[in-house]
């Protein structure tokens, strides 16, 4: 299914390679294609009041929790240490390993388990699974996400 | 919840809100009683005495903890070396100011805009009295402080399900949350309902500091009248000449203030980290890296990006690359290593360090947090508002506002903070946004608790410290089971390397926390030089 969004930036602040200064454009977001994953950085429609997310859908959850370091494209940054690339990720292959990955972090990411339900969790591993040059089919539950889970 | 009936107190509401007023004057009593709360571990200038017979030092990073441990290991006698990744001293002691520019991880680049003389601290930006290291630095180096406001009693507690979005003055929450509790213990207290735990000599007593602390009249009730007005304000104030008679203001019921929820802000002023006094440096928090630096400047080698640091029995190797000509990798020698880098990025360095250190440099998450500073062409909440530094506090996704602490009364341009988000799903939204958005976003919730945003409002400038390129982070992130398992670890010597930095203490994110870790490594790298 297609969404037609408004993006509407602010101000030509952005001067990187993922510069986004259309004044008012409309934009054709599309949940089969990636094709516009490069420019999309699109304003968020609510923001969470507590400290658990509100969003529900994978794509929401990305766009709030995960593209702050792996980036709107999925492809990470490096600085004086870098973000990993989410994009054609082997790493994905087991959905497991992101589902642990995400509730209990790893090294410096922080555990996100506990601001995120199990459905949620499984939503945006699957997004992440099955975007960005990924393309693994086999949909983890909130199952699978319970197990991962401190104390069980 | 916010949304459920006047059906009374529930017991955590009570509990929490026993909590809130009974926990600090208690957790003080027994802080006192071990001694904590007077005494920082501070001990004064550290002392390194003896032969460095001279040995060189490595240092990584020049943020407090690197630059104290140059500055320190220099004067011991060290031949000393620093290596950093940006181009100016003082890590995540660091300031805005019109003209800066900021280039975070994705790649946007933020212009400050600020008028002269304005600024706004991304990172660090208060002082406890208690930090007595970093105090002590200040006044070495010659870095003039002045007061930073905490606690404006004027400032604004806001429930976006409160008083139908109606912020409340601090005063009148604190005084009416003092002064109904009060009164429900006097109350209890006048019918015997305590006589189990409250002998017969101290319920005089106790009654006497409930209407002291709680402004509770004659009767032990708190009511509109002139006592109460003393603590929570007046609706008319006291004036000169005729008609200046004082009016009382009416206090808010027990159970709104419960199902208000704006009691849980007021722990943010009876923390012990948070209270009075409290100092910032005149012109802002980088005085202090810029004082430091003036020290020590000339052993730091900056655009130096550290890729590998190895050792072996003889000594400490860094490979690195200056950023501007990354092609050709360079080397670093040393006989030591204080290696201050963040363990976001330590983790992701080839280090050679035994297990224990390589586990738990690998076991400290990095909280996320965003900053951001807006400018206004006048200074709105000082001549509409009378709030004079401060900040205010809602449960909307910027949590906080503060006002400048520095400039008070001036006409002209001011900045404030208009967003302070640390950790919870909020920080990770801000992140996730392009900087032209956060600004948006909080001017646009902001507006909320002061209408006037929207005609004042003229710039911004939004840090949002998981996008950091030098930290990927705002701070270590430990928990009681991290630290039990990995702390001492971290920071035992491994060999010719120990490491230093706000994630080597118990004071994570506080610069204080930096500097006491690094006297406390550069004490033991001492004693080792001198015994070997």
């Amino acid at each position: 299914m297609a969404l037609i969004r408004i993006k509407q930036s602010i101000s030509a602040i952005s001067r990187g390679r993922f510069t986004i200064a259309l004044a008012l454009s409309f934009v054709l977001i599309s949940h089969a294609t990636d094709a516009d994953e490069e420019t999309r950085s699109r304003p968020l429609t609510s923001l969470s009041m507590g400290f658990r997310f509100t969003e529900s859908t994978g794509e929401e959850l990305f766009a709030s929790a995960c593209q702050g370091c792996h980036m709107p494209d999925g492809k990470g940054a490096v600085g004086a240490g870098a973000y990993p690339s989410l994009a054609q990720n082997s790493n994905l292959e087991s959905g497991g390993y992101p589902v642990y990955v995400v509730v209990r972090g790893q090294r410096a990411m922080p555990p996100l388990g506990a601001m995120m339900s199990d459905a949620q969790v499984a939503a945006v591993v699957n997004y992440v699974r099955t975007h960005f040059g990924n393309a693994y089919r086999d949909a983890v539950s909130a199952d699978d996400v319970k197990l991962v889970r401190p104390g069980k | 919840m916010r949304d459920e009936g006047n059906t009374g107190l529930r017991r955590r509401d009570l509990l929490s809100l026993i909590g809130t007023i009974a926990g600090s004057s208690a957790m003080y009593q027994a802080m006192t009683s071990l001694g904590f709360a007077s005494e920082s571990t501070y001990k004064g200038p550290v002392r390194l005495q003896g032969d460095v017979k001279g040995a060189s030092v490595l240092i990584l990073g020049a943020g407090l903890a690197g630059m104290t441990a140059a500055l320190e290991l220099r004067a011991a006698g060290y031949k000393v070396q620093v290596l950093e990744f940006n181009s100016r001293p003082g890590g995540r002691n660091w300031t805005l100011r019109g003209g800066d520019s900021f280039t975070e991880l994705g790649g946007a680049t933020q212009t400050c805009d600020f008028e002269e003389g304005l600024y706004f601290n991304p990172g660090p930006w208060r002082i406890p009295y208690h930090h007595r290291a970093l105090l002590d630095y200040c006044k070495r180096l010659g870095v003039a402080l002045e007061p930073f406001v905490q606690l404006n009693h004027n400032a604004l507690l806001h429930g976006s399900g409160a008083f139908g979005g109606k912020p409340q003055r601090i005063r009148e929450i604190k005084a009416d949350l003092q002064g109904q509790v009060s009164e429900l213990l006097a109350k209890v207290t006048q019918q015997s309902k305590l006589d189990e735990v409250v002998s017969r000599e101290d319920r005089e007593i106790l009654l006497q500091a409930l209407q002291s602390w709680g402004a509770l009249d004659r009767n032990y009730a708190y009511n509109a009248n002139l006592i109460s007005a003393n603590y929570r304000g007046y609706s008319r104030d006291e004036g000169g000449g005729i008609g200046a008679t004082p009016l009382p203001s009416e206090p808010i019921k027990l159970s709104d203030i419960l199902h208000s929820q704006l009691w849980r802000h007021l722990r943010n002023f009876s923390a012990y980290h948070f209270q009075s006094t409290m100092f910032q440096p005149v012109g802002g928090m980088d005085m202090i890296g810029k004082a430091f630096a003036r020290k020590v400047g000339d052993l730091i080698r900056y655009n130096a990006k550290v890729t590998r640091i190895q050792q072996n029995d003889s000594g400490v190797t860094v490979r690195y690359v200056d950023s501007r000509s990354p092609e050709t990798p360079q080397l670093a020698k040393a006989d030591w290593c204080v290696c201050t880098i963040p363990l976001s990025i330590l983790s992701q360095i080839q280090i050679d360090v035994g297990p224990r250190m390589k586990s738990a440099i690998d076991a400290v998450p990095y909280a996320s947090s965003v900053k951001i500073g807006l400018q206004f062409k006048r200074r709105f909440w000082e001549e509409d508002e009378a709030i004079y530094g401060g900040i205010s506090f809602t449960d909307l996704p910027i949590r906080q506002i503060s006002y400048p602490s520095t400039g008070f009364n001036r006409s002209g341009r001011g900045v404030l903070l208009g967003a302070y988000v640390f950790e919870g799903a909020s920080a990770y939204e801000f992140t996730s946004m392009a900087p032209s958005e956060r600004v948006a976003r909080a001017v646009e919730l902001g507006s909320q608790l002061h209408p006037q945003y929207r005609a004042e409002f003229e710039n911004g400038i939004a840090v949002a410290w998981h996008r950091v390129p030098f930290t990927l982070g705002c701070a270590g992130n430990w928990t009681d089971e991290t630290r039990a398992q990995h702390y001492d670890s971290l920071c035992q010597i491994d060999g010719r390397i120990v490491l230093a930095g706000e994630h080597a203490s118990y004071i994570p994110a506080w610069q204080e926390g930096a500097i006491l870790s690094s006297l406390d490594a550069i004490t033991r790298l001492h004693e080792r030089v001198v015994r070997t």
